[in-house]
C-alpha cells in the first residue's frame, strides 16, 4: 500500500535575493554565497544567528562544501545540506528545507546558490563533470553540454517536426521578458531573424540556443507561515512538489523527463490543474528542454510542443508567460544559481515583488528544474507549484 | 562519398609548425578496459556474467542486477545511429583545430547507447552503422560509427584518419632493408600508398639478396644506417629525421642458444646492441623531430613501429639471449610509448612468432613468412592499433601467457 504524501501546509518561502550577475569575476564562490546570505539576513530583517538551517549548491566551491561555508561565514546551523544536482537544485533545496521546517528540525532555512566564473572555469567544469562524461562523452569533441543537447534537439526535431523557428519564438519572448529585468546580462532585443542567422555551434544548435555561463548568486528563505507573518515578510505557499532521477533510462534518446512520471501526483497534491497555472519558470539551458517541460507537465501532449508554441505567446503579458525574468537564456547561467533562478523569480511574481514586467495577478506559479547530463540525458527533474500567499502590503 | 587524399602542397618553411595537442586524456581505471581491447583492434564491452546485460559506459556494477562479475567481451558493433550533430565549436584546443566534427549517439544492437564519432560516409540519422573502437591521439579508446559496408577511400575520411597511422601519402623510414622482412615491408608500404620510403642498410660491404632491386624502386631512397654507431644514427636523423612520418625499426641481430651452449657474452652483447640499444639510439635521435611534427598538416608524423618477437613475453630457452634482448626492447618500447604520448605519436609493437629465416631453421612449422609480417605491420598502421601478434604461434603463446604465464614458462622449458 503506497502511503499518501504529506502536504506543505503552513510552510512558506520568502525573501527572494539575487546577487547581480557578471560574466567573469575575480571573486570566489564564497564571495557570492556570502553576499546572498548577507542580503537574505538584511532583507528579512533577522539576525544572522536566526538562520539555523543552510542548504547550499555551488559548482565552483571546491575544495569546500557547505561545511566549509559554515565556518567561513560564521553560521552554526542545526541542519545542513549540500546539493550537487545542477538545474534541479533549487527545487530539491526547497523540498528538503520545507520538510525540515515542517518537522521542526529547523526554523529558518536559507537556500543559497553562488558561483564564480573565471576564464577557464567552464572548460574545466565540463571536462570533469561526471565519470561517464569523462570516459564516454568529453573525448568526442569536448563540446560540453552543447553537443549533448544538440543530439536531443536533432532527435526531437526529426521525430516531432519542430522547426528552429519554434525554438526561436521562445528565445525571442524570453529576451523580451529580460529587457526589463535589471540583472539580465543580455540587454538588447532579439529578433527571430537574429536568432535564425546566429553562429552555428553544434547543428542544429546556434548561438542563441545557448546560455552564457557567468558568476552570480540566488537565494530564498523557507520558514513557517507564522514566522513569516511575525517578521512581516511577503510569502508564497507551497502547493505541491515532485522530484525524480534517472527516469526512462530505456529511451534511446531523451525525449521526456522525469516530470512525466510524477506529474499527476504534483497536480493532485496541489489540488489544481495545468489550466490554473498563471506562469511557468522552466529550466531553460536549451529551448528544447522548455518544450519537454511544456509536454511533460501537462500543458500539451507528447510531441505537440510545436503546435503549442505556435498557438501561444510567452511574454509576461502573453497567453502562457514563460521565464518571466528572461530565463537563463537571457539572464545568464551563474553556475548552480541557475537552478534557483526560477524559484526566486517565481517568489517575486507571486508576492508582487517582480523587478521587471509583472505577470497580471498570478495565483499559481509552476517552477521546474532539470539537469545533470551525467552521460547522454538529463538525469534530474523536479517541479514545484507555488501559490500566491501574502504579497507586499 | 569520401574524397581521396591528395598529396598536399609543399609546406611553407616560413610558417610556424603547428604544435601537437591531445584530445582529452583522462579516463577512469575501468574505462581503460575499452582502451586495452582497442589497442589490439577489438571493440569490447563489459557483459554481466549473471544476467548477460551489456554495459556502457564502463562501470563497476551491473546496471541491471548489480552484479560485479563483468567480463570484457568482444562486440560486433552493429547498431542504429539515432541522433547526431556537427560540432562547430569546442572547449578544447585539439578539437577547435579540427572542427567541423560529426558526432552522434548509436543505439547498439547489444543494448547500450554510445556517443561516437561518425564516418562521413554514414547516412544521416536514423541509419544502420558498425561501431568500431579505435585509439585516439592520446592513446585512449574512442568509438567511431562506420558505414554498413566499406566505401571507396574510406580510410581517407578526416575523422577516421586521425584515429589511425595510415601510411598513405606518408614518408616512412624502414631501418633495415637488407632482410627479407624489411624488403617485404617496403613493398607493402608502397602498395599502401606511401610517398617515400627510406631504407636503411648497415655493413655495405655485405651484399644482401634483393637489396639492389629494392633500392631502385622509385619511392625508395637507400640510406646507410648502422644502429650500433651513434654517429651514424645522428647523421641520418639530421638528414631525414624532420621528414619522417613513420619510423619502422626492424633492425635485428638474431642468434640461437641460451647461456650454457655458447661461452662468453659477445653474441648476447651484439644482440643487445642492436635489438635494445639500437632502439634507444634511434629513439634519442629521431624522437624529438617526430614528436614536434605530431600535428604538422595532413601527413603529420604519426607512428613508431618496433619489430619485437613473441619471445619477448616469455623466454624461449633455445634462443635464450635473443629472447632476453627482445624482452629488454619490449620494456624500453613501453617507455618510448609513454614519452611519445604527449605528441600523439603511436608506438606499435609487433610480436611475431618465429619467422621463416635462417636462424629458425631447426624450428618446426608453422613459421611466419616475411610477407605475413609485413602485412601485419602495414595493417597495424592502417588500423592504428598498438600491439600485434601475427601468426598462429604468436596467437597461441599470447593466449597461454595471458592464461597463466608461469604455466607457459614451464611448457617452454620442456621444449
Amino acid at each position: 500500500m503506497t502511503r499518501r504524501r504529506q502536504g506543505y501546509d503552513d510552510i512558506v518561502v520568502t525573501t527572494p535575493v539575487t546577487v547581480p550577475y557578471v560574466r567573469f569575476s575575480t571573486k570566489g564562490a564564497h564571495w557570492f554565497i556570502g553576499r546572498v546570505v548577507a542580503s537574505l539576513v538584511n532583507d528579512a530583517g533577522i539576525e544572522k544567528a536566526a538562520i539555523d538551517g543552510l542548504s547550499l549548491t555551488s559548482m565552483s566551491l571546491l575544495p569546500d562544501t557547505a561545511v566549509g561555508v559554515t565556518q567561513h561565514l560564521g553560521l552554526t546551523p542545526r541542519w545542513l545540506d549540500h546539493i550537487p544536482m545542477g538545474g534541479v537544485s533549487g527545487i530539491v533545496a526547497l523540498r528538503r528545507a520545507a520538510r525540515a521546517v515542517q518537522a521542526g528540525d529547523a526554523e529558518i532555512v536559507a537556500c543559497v546558490a553562488g558561483d564564480t566564473n573565471q576564464i577557464d572555469s567552464f572548460r574545466q567544469g565540463s571536462a570533469n563533470f561526471s565519470q561517464f562524461t569523462r570516459d564516454a562523452v568529453y573525448p568526442y569533441g569536448a563540446g560540453g553540454p552543447n553537443a549533448s543537447f544538440a543530439f536531443l534537439t536533432d532527435y526531437y526535431m526529426r521525430t516531432y517536426g519542430a522547426k528552429r523557428e519554434d525554438f526561436g519564438k521562445l528565445c525571442v519572448a524570453q529576451r523580451t521578458n529580460a529587457l526589463s529585468f535589471p540583472y539580465a546580462l543580455f540587454k538588447t532585443p532579439l529578433t527571430l531573424d537574429g536568432y535564425m542567422n546566429a553562429r552555428p555551434i553544434a547543428d542544429p544548435i546556434h548561438l542563441y540556443d545557448c546560455v552564457m555561463p557567468c558568476a552570480g548568486g540566488e537565494g530564498f528563505l523557507v520558514m513557517h507561515r507564522t514566522r513569516a507573518e511575525a517578521l512581516d515578510l511577503p510569502y508564497a505557499t507551497i502547493l505541491g512538489t515532485i522530484e525524480r532521477h534517472n527516469a526512462f533510462g530505456e529511451d534511446v534518446i531523451q525525449f521526456r523527463g522525469g516530470w512525466a512520471v510524477d506529474k499527476d501526483e504534483l497536480y493532485d497534491m496541489a489540488g489544481v490543474a495545468p489550466d490554473d497555472v498563471d506562469f511557468i519558470e522552466t529550466y531553460d539551458d536549451y529551448p528544447v528542454i522548455n518544450v519537454l517541460q511544456f509536454e511533460d507537465l501537462g500543458f500539451c501532449g507528447k510531441g505537440e510542443g510545436p503546435a503549442f508554441i505556435r498557438a501561444n505567446t510567452f511574454t509576461n503579458d502573453g497567453s502562457f508567460p514563460t521565464n518571466t525574468s528572461g530565463g537563463q537564456l537571457s539572464v545568464g547561467q551563474a553556475g548552480a544559481a541557475g537552478g534557483l533562478l526560477g524559484t526566486v523569480e517565481g517568489i517575486r511574481q507571486l508576492t508582487g515583488q517582480a523587478l521587471g514586467v509583472p505577470v497580471p495577478e498570478p495565483k499559481v506559479g509552476l517552477v521546474c528544474g532539470f539537469g545533470m547530463i551525467n552521460y547522454d540525458r538529463g538525469l534530474c527533474s523536479g517541479a514545484v507549484l507555488f501559490g500566491a500567499g501574502k504579497g507586499t502590503a | 562519398m569520401t574524397e581521396p587524399l591528395r598529396r598536399p602542397k609543399r609546406k611553407n618553411p616560413v610558417l610556424r609548425t603547428r604544435m601537437p595537442t591531445l584530445p582529452p586524456v583522462a579516463r577512469g581505471r575501468v574505462a581503460l578496459g575499452l582502451t586495452a581491447a582497442a589497442a589490439e583492434g577489438r571493440f569490447a564491452l563489459q557483459v554481466c556474467r549473471d544476467c548477460a546485460t551489456v554495459q556502457y559506459p564502463p562501470r563497476e556494477a551491473c546496471v541491471s542486477c548489480l552484479s560485479d562479475l563483468l567480463d570484457w567481451t568482444e562486440q560486433d558493433g552493429w547498431g542504429t545511429l539515432s541522433a547526431e550533430t556537427v560540432l562547430r565549436h569546442s572547449l578544447e584546443t585539439h578539437f577547435r583545430e579540427r572542427v567541423p566534427l560529426r558526432t552522434g549517439i548509436v543505439k547498439l544492437d547489444a543494448g547500450p547507447t554510445a556517443v561516437v564519432h561518425i564516418h562521413g560516409d554514414c547516412p544521416p540519422a536514423p541509419a544502420r552503422v558498425r561501431v568500431a573502437a579505435k585509439l585516439d591521439r592520446s592513446g585512449n579508446a574512442v568509438l567511431i560509427a562506420l558505414p554498413e559496408e566499406d566505401t571507396p577511400n574510406m580510410s581517407d575520411d578526416r575523422q577516421l584518419r586521425e584515429l589511425t597511422a595510415d601510411p598513405k601519402l606518408r614518408k616512412v623510414l624502414v631501418t633495415d632493408g637488407k632482410t627479407r622482412v624489411g624488403q617485404a615491408v617496403v613493398h607493402a608500404l608502397i602498395d599502401a600508398g606511401a610517398d617515400i620510403v627510406w631504407v636503411g642498410y648497415a655493413e655495405p660491404w655485405k651484399k644482401a639478396p634483393g637489396f639492389e632491386e629494392i633500392a631502385e624502386l622509385p619511392q625508395v631512397t637507400a640510406v646507410e644506417l648502422d644502429v650500433t654507431n651513434p654517429q651514424s644514427v645522428k647523421s641520418v636523423a639530421g638528414q631525414i629525421g624532420a621528414k619522417v612520418d613513420i619510423l619502422i625499426n626492424n633492425c635485428e641481430f638474431h642468434r640461437t642458444f641460451g647461456i650454457a651452449d655458447r661461452y662468453g657474452t659477445e653474441t648476447a652483447r651484439a644482440e643487445m646492441d642492436i635489438n635494445y640499444f639500437g632502439l634507444m639510439r634511434l629513439a634519442q635521435e629521431f624522437g624529438p623531430a617526430l614528436r614536434s611534427r605530431g600535428a604538422d598538416g595532413q601527413n603529420n608524423a604519426v607512428a613508431w613501429v618496433n619489430l619485437l618477437s613473441v619471445y619477448a613475453l616469455s623466454n624461449f630457452p633455445s634462443q635464450g639471449t635473443f629472447s632476453a634482448s627482445k624482452a629488454a626492447a619490449y620494456s624500453l618500447s613501453q617507455c618510448l610509448r609513454a614519452e611519445m604520448q604527449p605528441a600523439g605519436i603511436r608506438v606499435i609493437n609487433v610480436f611475431p612468432g618465429p619467422i621463416d629465416e635462417e636462424w629458425n631453421q631447426l624450428l618446426n612449422p608453422p613459421l611466419l613468412a616475411p610477407e605475413a609480417v609485413a602485412g601485419a605491420i602495414v595493417k597495424a598502421l592502417r588500423d592504428g592499433v598498438e600491439d600485434v601478434y601475427p601468426g598462429p604461434v604468436a596467437q597461441d603463446w599470447l593466449a597461454r601467457w595471458r592464461d597463466n604465464p608461469k604455466v607457459l614458462e614451464k611448457e617452454l622449458a620442456r621444449e
